[in-house]
């Protein structure tokens, strides 16, 4: 093996690979936010609804949770291109993490929902709240707790598959690194550097969500 | 007042509350006892809208509590309910789990709602566990948190339904003794009870369901000593 290690050039292209590892958790956590909202929609349709509307929100579940991820963003991608929608990169990327992030969140949120029993509800009605302040106020907030580990780990699990978004031309972490790896052929060290990246990334959010649960759950 | 006619109750087709009539005045305690299954939860549920139900009416103080159009959320308020199962709600301390109703339905001040669960919660004797959560309390202690949850309404009625079913042994008596206070202060009250003693001691009436029959009701010393019913009779030597 003869292979020279460099790692100058790769240390010239760190605030280049920072700032796109800013992009990375950017749009991570865009879908994240996105997907929390729709999964809490597509779970309270489909225990609550039905016809046609519980049916589309079980299939979005189902090929969020049953297909590749990267299949959902070539749909997004070049699937919508061949219908001649064209997207930006980043729009690709950040609808393709918000379907699957609120797909898995559907159903984590639908467990979440069996757990807390009916009679919240009731004892919250009784006190003439209405169903909706009984929702917010009571049911969603116990709901929160009970995913908020699955929930972290959605987020984890966008940061990573957001590398995907490299595929169709998104200038994130791993597609800034792509293009200056292809430039210098450091291939090696370039990807080396950039996995350290995501690693530490990912325990900054483990990190940061294991102190806010300290401070949001206290019971 | 509340003022039950002709109160029909279905569940599908299973007849749960077969034409009751029924009248509690102002300050008057009402216990209610009967079998497992006998509908006495379900008539305090269709009294305060909990349920729905298919023929007669509930009157409380003059509103039609079933008519089309009445504020039912309004009207709940009126009417504090604490269930068997004691619901407190996990992720608030005993002071937000009080002040919350106050705060959203009554639309207190968040300084106002705060100050009258204090109160309530001293009332009920759980003045030193404001920033307690529930499941740092013990059951007695969330059931009278229960308590103090509906009197922070500031309800003209309480519903109690087997307030003390689902606790131990040891720990009936702290809830009792709360239920008893309220009675002494001039609450008006329907509980749903096992427990005879507090029936006979507290109520100004008692009332025996049957398969969805109110079979009986009369003042505690005649309903004990001198029950007319053949179930009650059979129903009062079994608790004996
Ligand atoms: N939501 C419901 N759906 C269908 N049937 C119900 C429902 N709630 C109660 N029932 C039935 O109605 C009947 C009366 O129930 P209810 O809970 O009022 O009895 P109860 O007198 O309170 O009994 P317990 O002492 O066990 O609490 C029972 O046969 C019960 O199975
Ligand atoms: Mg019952």
């Amino acid at each position: 093996m003869n292979y020279n290690f460099h790692w100058r050039p790769v240390m010239k292209a760190l605030p280049e690979l920072l700032e796109a590892a800013l992009l990375t958790l950017q749009v991570a956590a865009l879908s994240m936010v996105l997907g929390v909202l729709i999964g809490l929609g597509l779970s309270l349709i489909r225990m609550h609804m039905k016809g046609p509307v519980r049916w589309l929100a079980t299939t979005w579940v189902e090929l969020a949770r049953n297909t590749p991820a990267l299949f959902q963003l070539f749909f997004f991608g070049f699937g919508l291109g061949a219908v001649g929608v064209h997207l930006t990169p980043y729009l690709i990327v950040l609808i393709a993490l918000t379907f699957n992030n609120a797909g898995y969140l559907a159903e984590n949120f639908r467990g979440g929902f069996k757990a807390v029993p009916d009679t919240q509800i009731r004892a919250s009605r009784s006190l003439g709240m209405t169903a909706f302040q009984a929702y917010t106020r009571i049911v969603i907030p116990q709901v929160l707790r009970i995913v908020y580990y699955p929930m972290t780990n959605q987020m984890v699990w966008a940061v990573l598959i957001s590398s995907l978004g490299m595929l169709v031309g998104f200038r994130e972490l791993s597609g800034e690194t792509q293009f200056f790896a292809s430039k210098t052929f450091r291939i090696f060290e370039y990807f080396a550097i950039t996995a350290v990246i995501y690693y530490v990334i990912v325990k900054i959010i483990l990190g940061a969500a294991s102190l806010l649960s300290k401070r949001l759950f206290r019971y | 007042m509340i003022e039950i006619r002709n109160l029909h109750k279905y569940f599908g087709s299973l007849h749960v509350l077969k034409g009751i009539d029924l009248d509690v005045q102002k300050g008057e305690v009402l216990s209610v006892i009967g079998a497992s299954g006998s509908g006495k939860s379900t008539l305090l549920y269709c009294i305060n809208a909990l349920e729905e139900i298919q023929d007669g009416s509930v009157i409380v103080d003059g509103t039609d509590v079933h008519a089309k159009g009445t504020d039912v959320n309004a009207l709940r308020q009126k009417m504090g309910m604490v269930f068997q199962q004691w619901n407190s709600f996990p992720h608030l301390t005993a002071l937000e789990n009080v002040a919350l109703a106050p705060k959203i339905v009554r639309k207190m001040s968040k300084s106002d709602a705060k100050e009258i669960a204090a109160q309530q919660l001293k009332h009920v004797g759980l003045g030193d566990k404001l920033d307690s959560y529930p499941s740092a309390l013990s059951g007695g202690q969330q059931q009278r948190l229960a308590i103090a949850r509906a009197l922070a309404m500031e309800p003209s009625y309480m519903l109690f339904d087997e307030a003390t079913s689902a606790l131990d042994p040891e720990l009936v008596g702290e809830v009792l003794d709360t239920m008893r206070l309220l009675a002494e202060e001039g609450m008006t009250m329907i509980c749903v009870t096992h427990e005879m003693g507090f029936a006979r001691e507290v109520s100004d009436r008692v009332a025996f369901f049957h398969q969805g029959q109110m079979e009986e009701i009369s003042p505690p010393e005649e309903f004990f000593t001198n029950p007319k019913s053949e179930h009650l009779q059979k129903f009062l030597a079994k608790v004996k």
